[in-house]
């Protein structure tokens, strides 16, 4: 059967139909549709909303904190307030903006799309996870308005313990603690509907590699979450219940404490990357027109990363006393996730050799992400490694570090993913060439930020810190310089994105040429997703993919 | 890539020729193709959201064995505290309602609603009995000071078990659900309605469990009192107490090792201010009245306690939610709502309260049996 | 084509692993119905019982290092016949006990690693304190700024 055969009440095959009047956007209208609905798409939109202005108020704080730093003393900040800013920068970065970012947002939005499904398996769960969400978030803003928090993300005992922010602490430990089941729904909703929902024709081999990164991410998120909620919870009873099980002035052992924080925080740092790998294995292809080189090692290493994730937690606390044989332990341990995610960066490199590439927003952004992550992974091998991790433990090069993984990283891929599939969310194409040049100053704009923060740290420029020595401040205010021509390019992204409701032009149903299932669906899908029954086939079989002038994007050829 | 596969989606529409219903029925969710595909996606969810609450328990069972492991005593000591005959009769209890909640599940499949209905009101009852002997034992504990961490104060004085209304305390709720599903059974005979009868009488029958499971404590815990007698219950006290005392000063030393170890840059500072503001938390008036090296003994165990009222108190919300879910499925049992074809709710929960019986199989004994 | 979804494959094995015991009652060709019988689910119970009588008898021996191993293996027995009976996890699709049983892989990894740290550091914590300085002068520093809050 080819696709001209199809049968006339298939839209979107038939020029007329190619932009839908009818789509899950004006599917039903008012508030309480889009606050009640069963949607994917819909809670999948409302959580990008959700995420990108938590993503916004965490990056007010971070500028916040740059501009303080810009003078070795004498801030803007009280020191007081300078704990508070760097401390909800990180909880409302990690927690509220990239955990949920490209699992609950994009992933919602496209999971049951490529996998060919009506909706995820458990659809008012779904619901029910982006309203704890929001439950988190109010929590986060209580913790933000009525003390402020300034225990660092990391809830440290026993400082959380005594510190005087108490009524912060139990907020922001409450709103992680129901962030956490808003995680675990939504990665239990994922594995369900990928095991028991995949239509005929979509066997494991043929789902889209973004699906392979959201299943493994749901893994860990259902695993490792709970025990950061027995983390918090205990946490709490900390403070309200003085149980001293954290607490040394009780006999209670505070290293335990950082054992459970980092055996869901560490995971959890695959949780941020592993779909934003995704994202890119997709990008890659599509924009390269050219299948994914070495789709089974990118799938299995997914896999991989995620059961690796759990074995190394310790190499957050090879400082905090822990036995020496553990730490040596933890730091070999550590070494073996770099295998995967290095086959996965060869595997991209591969895909693009010989590949037509076209070089717009989404690939863009891709392209970076790719930089920047290999420096991010490269510079995490001196902080697994024991010894010289002794001497950067705490210093501005982790930061840097894990700014290149988690920022590079996964916002980048999360803004190259929205680029890519926003035509398909909105039914609006962007204006390409500003998308570019957004791309390139959040590019040049990072580097500028991070870059010195690796030299600060390597000559021991501690985090946290409101004030340091003079010597550090030319490498500081170059940090400064370029955390506001980061600013300046996500401010522009959002402006592309924004201006393309307005005066975009109507998106193809096609527009990049993708061979997986979303790009056979209309721009923007239909209630059902799919009005007729797509074709399931190779997800990165471009040959019979060409450009259509008729329509501004790509068809099946017969 | 030369053969692609044509294979289609089977639509609702076109795609079911052959399947049974060619319609969806109410009770199949309109994106599942069929009833099987629906139950296998719920239990599937069910057992990955029992791995979740498997390694929600863990971090708990962590901390016992850390504990335990370094104070070994101190959990000898204070286990002896904790009735074995009301926690054996409780362990007893979850059985049977595991049982019963496994017999509501056949019940289910095999469209026997008055025996399913009847099979989760046992369930229900089980569960308020176990609340109520829970109840009895947590009240029991409170009057004798055995709170957690910094307030365990234990009376060692002779006002042993002061009555300080605890109990009543704890059975003000389970009084109002009673009173509420009293009403409820009354205005459902007074209507003649079935279906209401079906509901109000195990949810009624339920909540007046709760006070058996009260009386029963309260009887099993004066049969022990009169079997083990004060004094000897407090020469135990006093002579562990006297145990302990050689370790706490290495315990002390050790916490504050600890804190000096781990406290991040601006915590020691921190810590110094805040033992200043917050100390009228920690200092009990009772304790004031207690020679200082006694804080360090208490703190050991305290510990024990803490453990004891978090994995406890934990596992008896995880009763309380099952319950809930339970008279849930009560009321979807008795409009006959199960069948062969729907019985995944059912099925469901009941993995779930196997579950919270799972983990009660492994507090018993690592709670109350240690020797 | 020989595409076969897992979906279906997973369908078929529970048709063919359907547990021998009867009641299967309506709609065989939906097989995911799988009646336990009533001899089935009392056995059990009593078995369970027992068990917690077992449990609760070895406690009044002192068997040492030895008692808490015998009560966990009590206890995992007790365990296994609920999840394998009552739970339905003989009869389960095989996806549903890896899931759980992989959980407890996880479970002994979290608990494997930071026991084994706790032990190894433990010896740090409590060394010698009464001859070792440090520890004096701490114990020394500590005490007074404790003692005044406990006199206020």
């Amino acid at each position: 059967m080819s696709v001209v055969d199809r049968p006339l009440a298939s839209p979107g095959y038939s020029e007329a139909d190619s932009y839908p009047t009818h789509h899950f956007l004006n599917h039903s209208h008012g508030i309480l549709s889009w606050a009640l609905t069963l949607d994917h798409k819909r809670i999948g939109l409302m959580y990008l909303v959700g995420v990108m202005s938590s993503f916004a108020l965490g990056g007010l704080f971070a500028l916040m904190i740059r501009i303080h730093l810009w003078n070795f003393q004498d801030g803007w900040l009280s020191n007081k307030t300078y704990n508070q800013v760097f401390t909800l920068h990180g909880a409302i970065m990690v927690f509220l903006f990239i955990i949920p970012s490209i699992p609950a947002a994009l992933g919602n939005f496209l999971l049951p799309i490529m996998l060919g499904t009506k909706d995820v398996a458990f659809p008012r769960l779904n619901l029910m996870s982006f309203y704890l969400w929001i439950t988190g978030l109010v929590f986060f803003l209580a913790a933000l308005s009525i003390t402020g928090l300034d225990t660092g993300w990391t809830f440290y005992t026993p400082y959380s313990i005594d510190t005087q922010q108490g009524g912060a602490v139990l907020a922001a430990t409450f709103g992680v603690f129901v962030l956490g089941f808003s995680s675990i729904f939504t990665g239990l909703n994922f594995i369900v509907t990928i095991n028991t929902m995949r239509p005929p024709g979509m066997s494991w081999f043929r789902m889209p590699l973004f699906l392979w990164a959201l299943y493994s991410t749901s893994i860990i998120q259902v695993l490792a979450t709970p025990v950061l909620g027995i983390t918090v919870l205990l946490l709490s009873a900390e403070r309200l219940l003085g149980i001293g099980i954290f607490d040394p002035k009780l006999n209670g052992d505070p290293v335990t404490f950082q054992h459970f924080f980092w055996f869901y925080s560490h995971p959890a740092v695959y949780i941020m990357i592993l779909p934003a790998m995704g994202i890119i294995s997709e990008l890659m292809s599509v924009h390269c027109h050219k299948g994914i080189f070495g789709y089974r090692m990118i799938a299995y290493s997914s896999i991989a990363i995620a059961l690796f994730g759990f074995l190394v937690w310790g190499h957050h606390m090879f400082t905090s006393g822990m036995a020496d044989v553990t730490a040596v332990v933890f730091s070999a341990l550590t070494f073996t996730v770099s295998i995967p995610s290095a086959i996965k960066v060869f595997n991209w490199l591969g895909t693009m050799y010989q590949g037509t590439v076209s070089l717009n927003t989404p690939m863009l952004y891709a392209l970076a992400f790719i930089f920047l992550f290999t420096i991010g992974g490269l510079t995490g091998l001196p902080l697994g490694a024991l010894s010289t991790d002794m001497h950067f433990h705490d210093t501005y090069f982790v930061v840097a570090h894990f700014h290149y993984v988690m920022m590079g990283g996964t916002l980048v891929a999360f803004l190259g993913g929205v680029f890519h599939w926003w035509p398909k969310m909105t039914g609006r194409m962007f204006n390409d060439k500003l998308g570019i040049v957004s791309a390139i100053i959040v590019f040049v704009g990072f580097n500028l930020t991070f870059l010195p923060q690796f030299v600060l740290g390597s000559r021991g420029m501690p985090r946290r810190y409101a004030t340091y020595l003079p010597e550090f401040q030319p490498l500081h205010q170059l940090s400064t310089i370029g955390s506001l021509t980061l600013g300046s390019g996500l401010l522009l992204a959002l402006i592309v994105l924004l201006m393309s409701l307005v005066n975009g032009k109507k998106a193809p149903r096609n527009p990049w040429g993708g061979a997986t299932l979303e790009w056979e669906c209309a721009s923007p899908p239909p209630h059902d997703n799919f009005s007729s029954a797509p074709t399931v086939g190779d997800p990165y079989d471009f040959s019979n993919i060409e450009y259509d002038g008729k329509t501004g994007g790509y068809v099946k050829r017969a | 890539m030369t053969a692609i596969q044509d294979t289609h989606i089977p639509n609702h529409e076109a795609g079911h020729a052959d399947d049974h219903h060619h319609e969806h029925p109410s009770w199949l969710a309109h994106h599942f193709d069929d009833a099987e595909q629906q139950f296998d996606s719920g239990k599937l969810g069910m057992w990955l959201f029992l791995v979740t609450e498997v390694l929600f328990f863990s971090g708990m069972f962590c901390a016992y064995a850390l504990y335990r492991n370094r104070n070994p005593e101190v959990f000898e000591f204070c286990s002896s505290f904790l009735n074995e005959k009301l926690g054996a009769i409780n362990t007893g209890v979850l059985l049977f309602s595991s049982l019963t909640m496994a017999w509501a599940v056949r019940a289910a499949q095999l469209r026997q609603h008055q025996l399913l209905v009847g099979m989760l009101g046992a369930t229900l009852g089980c569960a308020a009995i176990f609340l109520g002997v829970k109840s009895v034992e947590y009240s029991h504990k409170w009057e004798l000071g055995l709170l957690p961490g910094r307030f365990y104060v234990p009376q060692i004085e002779g006002h042993h078990g002061a009555h300080h209304g605890y109990l009543e305390m704890l059975c003000i709720v389970p009084a109002i659900v009673t009173v509420l599903c009293a009403a409820y059974a009354v205005f459902s005979w007074a209507i003649k309605s079935t279906f209401h009868q079906q509901v109000s009488g195990p949810l009624l029958t339920a909540a007046l469990c709760f006070f058996v499971g009260v009386f029963l404590g309260q009887y099993l815990e004066a049969q022990e009192e009169a079997t083990k007698g004060h004094a000897n219950h407090h020469e135990h006290h006093m002579s562990v107490q006297g145990h302990i005392d050689h370790d706490s000063h290495d315990h002390a030393a050790a916490s504050d090792t600890h804190e000096h170890d781990h406290g991040s840059a601006p915590a020691p500072v921190a810590a110094v201010a805040s033992s200043g503001g917050s100390s009228d938390v920690y200092v009990d008036s009772k304790e004031l009245a207690t020679p200082k090296p006694n804080v360090n003994k208490s703190t050991m165990a305290g510990l024990f306690f803490s453990i004891y009222y978090c994995m406890t108190g934990v596992h008896a919300v995880h009763i309380i939610g099952g319950m809930i879910v339970i008279s849930w499925l009560i009321v979807k049992a008795a409009r006959h709502e199960f069948h062969e074809q729907y019985f995944g709710p059912v099925d469901n929960v009941g993995l779930y309260w196997h579950l919270v019986d799972f983990i009660w199989i492994y507090l018993f004994p690592l709670l109350y049996l240690i020797t | 084509m020989a595409q076969t979804t897992a979906h279906n494959e997973q369908a078929h094995n529970h048709h063919d692993t359907g547990h021998g015991h009867g009641g299967h009652g309506h709609g065989d060709h939906h097989g995911f119905s799988h009646p336990m019988p009533i001899w089935m689910l009392l056995s059990v119970f009593f078995a369970l019982l027992v068990l917690t009588g077992l449990t609760v008898y070895q406690s009044t021996f002192d068997l040492g290092n030895a008692e808490i191993w015998m009560s966990l293996t009590i206890a995992t027995v007790k365990a296994a016949l609920v999840i394998l009976f009552f739970m339905h996890l003989l009869w389960d699709k095989p996806l549903n006990a890896i899931v759980i049983l992989g959980s407890l892989i996880f479970v002994a990894l979290f608990l494997g690693f930071t026991l084994m740290d706790a032990e190894g550091y433990r010896e740090n914590l409590l060394y010698d304190s009464v001859n070792d300085p440090r520890v004096t002068q701490q114990v020394d520093a500590a005490t007074p700024t404790a003692a005044p809050a406990a006199l206020k």
